[in-house]
């Protein structure tokens, strides 16, 4: 009896906590897909979408170019220093581009956005819970995931792509200021590489994982804020814990994330 | 009687096992404003969010014009709750909208009017509720009271058939607290909504209020109209409505209490609202010295008892304050001179020494008890209101409780 009991108790405890992440994975599926459906409810919320395209895409361009050209003219400078030892610095262009086409564009680019656009989403909705705002909307027969959560998704799915696009482009640039510019390899060598190695499912694999950090993003961050009354604790207390839990988890996800669909991909 | 708006039946609802609604029975009927009383935290707010959807209870039913809530799902469901509109406490308006944004809110996500129309609608009732240039402000420029009118505005502006207030006063000045009551009750006149309205204003709710509901321990102890609570004789209710504890110690100690002024500036704000006089009525123990030099008892068990007397003898919306060692002051609200003589004319029946027991048996004086009286009206000062009341004392109220 005493050694059953020594067995089962530890795999309740496994069984109890399997089954509470399950349960959780299972209601950000539902808050993902109620967002997602609800973009398309009419009449559609064409002008929060752009509102939204604006702040969570055109005012984190500067932040993503900035942080874009100076990983380009690192992989410039590591790429270069490696490769000449081989006397193979002509291929620093293909070397530049691929790294952030397939990896460093999509993975910064949705990292950099989590920590501008995903923890404001985070607070903002955490603050209107706990003051009751999202209560209001129920109560005006508002659906606040429609009003709040689906032009935020909308708005990710269109402008971390594009995003993402112009982080890639701004670093192969930052690769040239390097590697051309300051160590000398020829611009035409460079261009050429980069030309010649970068295919079309390379760009489309960028996009779909941007994509897919998209749905990442948002639904962790909104969700964390949605839900920040669920939390241990209240408040503003309640708001900082959900908003730093979003950023957390988002950023851990996404980097998980990207390891599959990279070895899918490949 | 006609059919209830709302019917709650046997509703509990437990929060991580505390169970906050333990059965609560409660018709709300069309057209009239029913007050919820009942000590904080005792889930007076849970029992208002069931109402319209935002919460949903654990066992019973709410039935809505006919249809039970609690079954009922979807459009049905929407389009019966799109008929409610709530303020809450804290007027959880929109920080990041402006005024404007926030009362047009409702009428334009529901769709149906034009943009003319919204600003048409959304300005008559910035109107109505002197909002005048404000529209462009957010909340956090507003005061506590130009909130709750913004939020009142935003709660009417889709012409509900039900308006759930929560503690539309909380927070509020005595004047501001008028005129938020004064809104609520002209609105519904005006509109003829069904109002339910949870507040700690007593006896100002018994005023406006055609029903009153009281919230106790989980359950509806007392639901009727403000007239047939007046006369009711629960200990619970009374103790809740006079804002008064019994004291469980022997000797509890009794301390003049100076705030009584503050209550004669809350009761002259009314009565210039309603346009009605009010009393003020100082009842002495004139010979509590001699008494006590009998060795009846220490003064302030005695005064105590006496003034524990008193308060059962009055009206709900009555107050009766200690304002010295051997003096009560009495506010009778609604009370013009000639009616607070029939009070102290009720009092000198009703008060005998049988029932103050410390001082039944002596062989010394009897305790003499003078009253002063006053009507207030115009603008009364406290304080020159209470020495006219005690420079005309009237002998023909003196009565000897012993």
């Amino acid at each position: 009896m005493t050694t059953l009991t020594l067995i089962q108790t530890p795999l309740a405890w496994l069984g109890q906590i399997a089954l509470a992440r399950l349960r959780l994975l299972g209601r950000y599926a539902l808050f993902f897909l109620r967002s997602f459906v609800l973009i398309f409810s009419w009449p559609l919320p064409v002008a929060k979408i752009l509102q939204q395209t604006y702040f969570i895409g055109m005012k984190s361009v500067s932040i993503i170019c900035l942080t874009a050209v100076f990983i380009g003219m690192v992989l410039g400078l590591h790429g270069y220093y490696t490769l000449v030892k081989f006397g193979s610095e002509g291929v620093l262009g293909a070397a530049v581009a691929l790294t952030l086409i397939r990896e460093l564009g999509p993975v910064l680019t949705a990292i950099m956005l989590i920590g501008r656009a995903g923890s404001a989403m985070a607070a903002e909705l955490g603050i209107m819970r706990i003051s009751e705002q999202i209560d209001a909307l129920e109560t005006m027969d508002i659906n606040p995931i429609r009003f709040l959560v689906s032009p935020k998704l909308a708005a990710t799915l269109i402008s971390l792509p594009l995003l993402t696009a112009m982080a890639d482009v701004v670093g192969i640039i930052g690769g040239y200021l390097t590697g051309v510019l300051l160590l000398g390899i020829s611009p035409g060598i460079y261009f050429a590489r980069v030309e010649s190695s970068v295919a079309m499912a390379d760009v489309m694999g960028g996009f779909a994982k941007s994509l897919v950090f998209a749905v990442v993003i948002i639904t962790v961050c909104c969700f964390k804020g949605y839900y920040t009354h669920e939390g241990d604790e209240h408040g503003a207390k309640g708001v900082s814990i959900s908003t730093t839990s979003a950023v957390v988890v988002a950023s851990v996800l996404v980097l998980i994330t990207n390891y599959i669909l990279t070895s899918l991909l490949l | 009687m006609t059919t209830p708006l709302i019917q709650f039946k046997d509703v509990s609802k437990a929060f991580n096992g505390n169970r906050v609604l333990q059965g609560i029975d409660l018709d709300i009927y069309q057209g009239q404003i029913t007050t919820i009383i009942g000590k904080s935290g005792g889930g007076k707010s849970v029992l208002l969010k069931h109402i319209i959807g935002l919460l949903e209870p654990d066992a019973g039913c709410i039935i809505i014009d006919g249809h039970d809530l609690t079954r009922l799902r979807g459009r049905p469901r929407r389009l019966l709750l799109r008929r409610f509109s709530y303020m809450f406490q804290d007027s959880a308006l929109f920080d990041s909208m402006t005024v404007f944004e926030n009362i047009a809110l409702p009428i334009e996500e529901r769709g149906g009017l034009k943009a003319n129309e919204i600003k048409a609608r959304v300005q008559a009732r910035m109107r109505d509720l002197d909002l005048g240039a404000i529209d462009e402000d957010y909340p956090s420029q507003l005061s506590g009271g130009m909130k709750k009118r913004v939020a009142l505005a935003r709660a009417l502006v889709t012409d509900p058939e039900v308006v759930l207030f929560d503690e539309p006063t909380t927070g509020l000045d005595p004047i501001r607290k008028n005129n938020v009551h004064n809104m609520i009750a002209e609105y519904q006149q005006k509109l003829g909504f069904t109002a339910v309205l949870i507040s700690h204003e007593i006896p100002d709710v018994f005023y406006f209020s055609q029903r009153v509901a009281m919230l106790h321990e989980g359950r509806i102890i007392y639901a009727g109209t403000p007239h047939e609570l007046q006369q009711l004789n629960d200990p619970v209710v009374n103790e809740f409505v006079q804002g008064f504890e019994r004291p469980s110690g022997t000797a509890a100690e009794i301390v003049p209490d100076e705030s009584w002024e503050a209550q004669f500036n809350e009761e002259m704000a009314r009565m210039q609202r309603h346009r009605v006089p009010f009393a003020l009525v100082v009842l002495t123990i004139e010979n509590l010295e001699d008494v006590l030099a009998t060795g009846s008892g220490e003064p302030q068990g005695l005064t105590r008892r006496f003034t524990d007397q008193v308060r059962r003898q009055l009206r709900l919306t009555d107050t009766c304050t200690l304002i010295g060692p051997n003096s009560i002051l009495l506010l009778l609200p609604f009370t013009n001179l000639s009616q607070a003589k029939m009070v102290c004319g009720k009092l000198r029946r009703a008060l005998n020494g049988n029932e103050i027991s410390d001082i039944q048996s002596h062989e010394g004086p009897c305790l003499a008890v003078s009253a002063g009286l006053a009507e207030v009206a115009g603008n009364g000062h406290p304080e020159r209101t209470l020495a006219h009341a005690l420079a005309h004392k009237e002998i023909f109220y003196q009565f000897s409780v012993c």
